[in-house]
């Protein structure tokens, strides 16, 4: 203990140059935390006050108005939010089944076709026919406009995923395992969920929280293939206020119209409260995140 | 064939274990790849669906690629996409590198581990968030930029409606939400260096700026070739949020925040001309395999395991 420490502040920096990086790194991170913390501070402003002095860091006039009037309107956030959370959860629990098979499957060796479907897999990162096409194909083969699996499938499966947890099993569950559970007489699927996959746990807690915060972020596919205003996730509501923002900006000169529409949408400082309550599971949720991304991002970078 | 067979019946198993999955790469991945035919059509969307729309819709050869390249449009995508991701891959690599050898040189781990936890934070969030973020500041009647510019006696900027500021404001926005992501992957890489290598250059009366130079960075530069190379065969796709969303679809931005993907985009939602922008597409997906062959190439000489394949 006591060497380890001396040979630390052999190397330690100089008090100047590590005061310097300090100041240089906590900056940093403030910078990246600072608009979150501003927009909290936005949402809590008084409307009237804002509407004379913009957005300021220290409100002149502190309110919860924006939070009391997001609740009581508050059905189609809560809407939203329920959609998000279903689409999160069916999606994520989905895709881990599909992605741990499949990689399971093409990290045994003893599967003839491994090298077939692992091809099969990347290809798809590699070559892939483009927005329209994958539009089209989901429209019109598929039909699943404004359903609610359009917002599932397109994120269920990811060649990438797959190829972090097939190194993953290759690396972590030793074939010795799956010998011995051949030999008592288990079948390949038993192996499976019996032996293999309490083993691989870390790994699909690394591909499941990927995957959580992938839904949870989506709005693209909604910007695709939702019109109907009752399947619209949290992301994608913030985005469609966001637009008719604009567009009422873009168009101000139509004043009729913009009034009405301009009524409809919600305040400044209720806007900001929305994008603070749609961030906040993930501020919960953030150190799990980080610690498991790190982890992942070093899973990703042993491979085979 | 009766092989053939045998052996379906002998990898059943594995085989119904990979049929979820590939069934979901079939309709994803691959029905697409056919549904490209579109760019050589004048596509309409027919009710009785895909096939029908096909057989439906009028043969036009290469027009669309034609009609694209006579245009402005495939030129100003594709200059924004490439200068856009040419900016973001070296600014950022000299960003997230200085970042995980500030943060790696730092005496308290404990204070080090809660910078990078903030650097972190944007990139969980989703580029709609970061939208609103971007508007609170850039707002012209409420945003803290003009009331700042406003206490140096500069009047109001219209942010959203002048693209000159936008390159700028894109490359910082970008760097914003991918340093600390990226600083991580060069951290990890930098505690993986022999701390003995730093004694014996110590010993050798060499200073921090110098060991940083002679011992840090050569040891980093496989991995920055690799994070760039890879970075390299994703060039001709551009991150659609950042390009769509933060500049909240202004109009008159377009000229400097059109990137092939938002062009597609409003190919197929606002403008309707599908078939040119499925040219599009397709144009971006050649041109991407190309560049991703090249560079995994490239990866492979290098580093084999750091290959995509």
């Amino acid at each position: 203990m006591n060497k380890n420490r001396k040979s630390r502040n052999f190397m330690q920096l100089s008090p100047g140059w590590n005061a310097f990086s300090n100041a240089t790194a906590a900056l940093f991170s403030l910078l990246c935390v600072f608009p979150f913390l501003f927009v909290v501070l936005i949402s809590f402003t008084d409307e009237k006050t804002l509407a004379t002095n913009g957005y300021r860091l220290i409100p002149e006039k502190w309110s919860v108005g924006a939070y009391s009037y997001v609740f009581e309107t508050g059905d189609m956030l809560l809407k939203s939010y329920g959609v998000t959370i279903l689409i999160t959860v069916v999606g994520t629990l989905l895709s881990l089944f599909m992605i741990s098979l499949y990689s399971y499957a093409i990290s045994r060796k003893s599967f003839k076709y491994r090298r077939f479907f692992s091809l099969f897999a990347v290809f798809t990162m590699l070559f892939n026919g483009g927005m329209i096409p994958t539009y089209i194909i989901v429209t019109q083969v598929l039909g699943l406009k404004d359903s609610l699996w359009a917002l599932i499938w397109p994120l269920a499966m990811n060649a990438f995923y797959i190829m972090i947890l097939r190194t993953f099993y290759m690396t972590s569950v030793p074939d010795a395992i799956v010998e011995s559970g051949k030999i008592d007489g288990a079948g390949e699927f038993k192996i499976f969920y019996r032996l293999v996959l309490p083993l691989s746990l870390p790994g699909l807690a690394t591909i499941g929280l990927f995957s959580t915060l992938g839904y949870w972020n989506d709005w693209f596919n909604a910007l695709l293939y939702i019109d109907d205003p009752n399947k619209v996730p949290l992301q994608s509501m913030l985005m469609r206020i966001e637009n008719s923002m604009s567009f009422i900006q873009q168009n101000s000169a139509n004043s009729s119209i913009s009034l009405e529409v301009m009524q409809s949408l919600p305040q400044d400082t209720a806007r900001m409260a929305m994008v603070v309550l749609a961030t906040l599971p993930i501020i919960f949720a953030y150190p799990f995140f980080q610690r498991y991304f790190v982890s992942g991002l070093t899973i990703g970078s042993v491979k085979e | 064939m009766a092989g053939f067979l045998k052996n379906v019946m002998r990898n059943r198993v594995m085989l119904l274990m990979v049929l979820p999955g590939a069934a979901w790469f079939f309709f994803f991945s691959y029905m697409p790849l056919v549904g490209t035919i579109a760019a050589f059509k004048e596509y309409r969307f027919s009710r009785d669906g895909f096939w029908q729309s096909l057989i439906n819709s009028e043969n036009v050869g290469w027009r669309n690629f034609e009609f694209l390249f006579s245009t402005d449009a495939a030129y100003i995508i594709t200059r924004n996409t490439l200068l856009y991701n040419i900016a973001f891959i070296l600014i950022g690599l000299v960003f997230a590198v200085a970042m995980a050898i500030t943060l790696s040189e730092i005496v308290n781990k404990r204070l080090a581990k809660v910078y990078q936890t903030g650097m972190f934070l944007p990139y969980f969030l989703s580029w709609v968030i970061v939208g609103y973020f971007v508007f609170s500041f850039l707002s012209m009647d409420k945003g803290l930029l003009n009331s700042i510019l406003s206490q140096f006696g500069v009047s109001s900027i219209q942010w959203y409606n002048e693209p000159q500021y936008w390159p700028y404001i894109l490359i910082l926005v970008s760097l914003w939400k991918m340093v600390g992501y990226n600083s991580v992957v060069y951290l990890a890489a930098i505690m993986g260096i022999d701390r003995s290598l730093y004694e014996a250059a110590m010993i050798d009366g060499a200073s921090k700026w110098q060991q940083i130079r002679n011992i840090t960075i050569p040891l980093l530069k496989p991995i920055m070739i690799i994070m760039t190379l890879l970075a390299v065969g994703k060039i001709f796709y551009a991150d659609f949020g950042l390009f769509y969303s933060v500049p909240r679809d202004s109009g008159t931005l377009y000229s400097v925040t059109n990137v092939i993907d938002t062009y597609v985009y409003r190919g197929l939602k606002t403008t309707g001309e599908i078939g040119m922008s499925t040219a599009a597409g397709l144009y971006q997906s050649v041109v991407g395999f190309v560049l991703v062959m090249i560079s995994n190439y490239v990866v492979r000489r290098i580093d084999k395991d750091s290959a995509l394949f």
